[in-house]
């Protein structure tokens, strides 16, 4: 795949991150300032109460899946650029490149089982 | 009444392959004089102390690149460089990085002519008979000359090479002198080698190992900015991916008659103001 | 006897130091630290986000108030990433508005003293890293203080 096309989707899912993970980053870190409908329970965002409050809700799910996807194709393509750029030998930049596809994909097929596996464990309860 | 001469140390880097297993370091203590260049420093080194030390210059003005060397830590050229703005008393001079070294301060730039080759540095146009025997001018207006003048005055020293962090390790990326004329002619209103350009640089260890650290742009000798012309290349590129891009009609050509007549179009010269003999 | 060249290349001693010139050098070498840092934080992440599948006791016993991950080495390490967080978001920024061509300026005849993409951008640098402070301080507060 060209690497115009690659760049221009790792720019695109590093404004993803930005926008989803700072609110990640709001919910947890900077509890004074988010909004209480993210931490119904009160207390600590991390209580186990928060925990099913927000994994009822299909937002978090949906978000989640997103923010695992763009996450793991930013993280991993930067990976792979910071390996491409390293003097050793053709044919491990290729296996790297492959190598990291495969964990991309299994670690997203894990993350979004554990996402939707999640929602349905909490709404049980 | 004597004077005491003002006395400088040149650290200088020296290397012979066949005798020497890795460059080593060797000091030369030579008069300081006013106004006095590394460049200079080093031709009075080979005057009156080491015979055998060896770099390349040509003008000593600046224009021809061939003296880039690396002058405390700093890649630029020798013969635009004071010794009394870089230190009094001691001043480290050593070949270009990322680069072999041939022997001294001679930097082996055989990596610097491919690369920049493979980006195919001239105008390309898709008439194959009109670039072999051209019938004409091409027109270019001022404002067109803008787009690309600046990456134009690059004088392939390889100062911006050897400042570069991807060219430190990956020895297939092109580096800032090519991707910056990869633009220059892809910008140039008279080329239509776009896309051939684009298969030259768009791969992995293209333009886009490019990370913008911009030391190209700190360290050319001549202001071309390289980082500046690498970056808008991406955004051409990127552009044209999301199909933003607004394909232009290549410029015309001005057919002209290869007779020494006047051209048609062009007036007359005004009549004489003061008698002719 | 043919003269063996010597290699001069910098390798990745290059990605921190080289050239040497400018502010923005040492913010792509931090940009690939922190990229790097957040990553591998990230991969264990998902693993340990997963316990919440199993239950509360799975949950509990990593993030539960007498859970392994509460340790303070663990707090410590979990701040910085917050903070490589702060900065790579906000350098990510500015990395991506220069690298499509935004900031950077026109080309312009170069006359000296040369003015470079360097300058055009060094406002919206210092800004973005400004921002960067601040987002690193506020969650310090929040991680230590409160």
């Amino acid at each position: 795949m060209r690497h115009s096309r690659l760049w221009t989707w790792h720019i695109f899912a590093g404004l993803v991150i930005l926008i989803l993970l700072g609110l990640h980053m709001l919910i947890m870190h900077l509890a004074k300032f988010s909004p209480n409908s993210l931490n119904p329970a009160g207390g600590e965002a991390i209580d186990w109460a928060n925990v099913v409050a927000r994994g009822k809700m299909a937002f978090f799910m949906i978000t989640y899946i997103l923010l695992l996807g763009a996450a793991l194709f930013h993280g991993l393509y930067g990976l792979n650029t910071i390996i491409g750029e390293l003097n050793v030998g053709h044919g491990f930049k290729k296996f790297c490149g492959v190598a990291l596809t495969l964990l991309g994909v299994a670690l997203f097929l894990f993350g979004t089982w554990a996402a939707i596996a999640a929602r349905g464990a909490a709404m049980g309860m | 009444m004597s004077e005491t001469k003002k006395m400088i140390t040149f650290h200088v880097r020296k290397f012979e392959p066949g005798r020497d297993a890795a460059p080593a370091w060797r000091a030369y203590s030579i008069p300081l004089s006013k106004g006095m260049t590394v460049l200079d420093g080093l031709h009075e080194i080979k005057r009156t102390q080491d015979p055998c030390l060896a770099w390349r210059y040509s003008c000593r003005m600046g224009v021809c690149g061939s003296c880039a060397m690396l002058i405390n830590g700093k890649p630029t050229l020798a013969c635009n460089t004071q010794v009394s703005a870089v230190s009094e008393k001691e001043i480290c001079v050593g070949p270009l990085p990322n680069f072999n070294i041939v022997r001294d301060l001679v930097p082996d730039l055989t990596p610097l002519f491919e690369k920049h080759q493979a980006v195919k540095p001239f105008i390309l146009r898709k008439d194959q008979e009109e670039m072999e025997n051209p019938s004409g001018e091409y027109e270019q207006t001022p404002h067109e000359l803008e787009a690309y003048l600046q990456f134009s005055y690059c004088i392939r020293c390889g100062a911006c090479m050897a400042a570069c962090p991807t060219f430190a390790t990956d020895r297939d990326y092109p580096g800032p002198m090519p991707l910056a004329q990869s633009y220059r002619y892809t910008s140039d209103s008279r080329d239509e080698g776009f896309e051939e350009r684009t298969r030259a640089v768009d791969r992995a260890s293209g333009v886009f190992s490019c990370h913008f650290g911009s030391e190209c742009s700190a360290a050319c000798p001549k202001g071309v900015d390289p980082a500046k012309a690498i970056q808008l290349m991406k955004r051409r590129m990127v552009w044209d991916y999301l199909h933003f891009l607004k394909r232009k009609k290549p410029c015309g050509i001005i057919h002209g008659q290869r007779t020494t007549g006047r051209r048609e179009n062009i007036p007359e010269p005004p009549e004489y103001t003061i008698p002719q003999k | 006897m043919a003269e063996k060249p010597f290699d001069n290349h910098l390798g990745i001693k290059g990605w921190a130091v080289g050239g040497s010139w400018s502010f923005e050098r040492y913010l792509y070498t931090l940009h690939r630290l922190t990229g790097l840092g957040i990553l591998a934080y990230f991969l264990m992440h998902i693993f340990v986000t997963s316990a919440r599948v199993f239950g509360p006791d799975s949950w509990n016993a990593l993030l539960g108030e007498e859970g392994f991950l509460r340790m303070t080495v663990f707090k410590i390490g979990e701040y910085l990433v917050f903070a490589a967080f702060g900065f790579h978001a906000l350098n990510g920024i500015r990395l991506a508005l220069v690298e499509l061509g935004f900031l950077v300026g026109k080309p312009i005849e170069p006359v000296y003293p040369y003015k470079t993409c360097l300058h055009t951008s060094r406002a919206a640098t210092a800004a973005l890293m400004l921002l960067a402070a601040v987002v690193i301080v506020m969650g310090g507060w929040e991680f230590f203080l409160k």
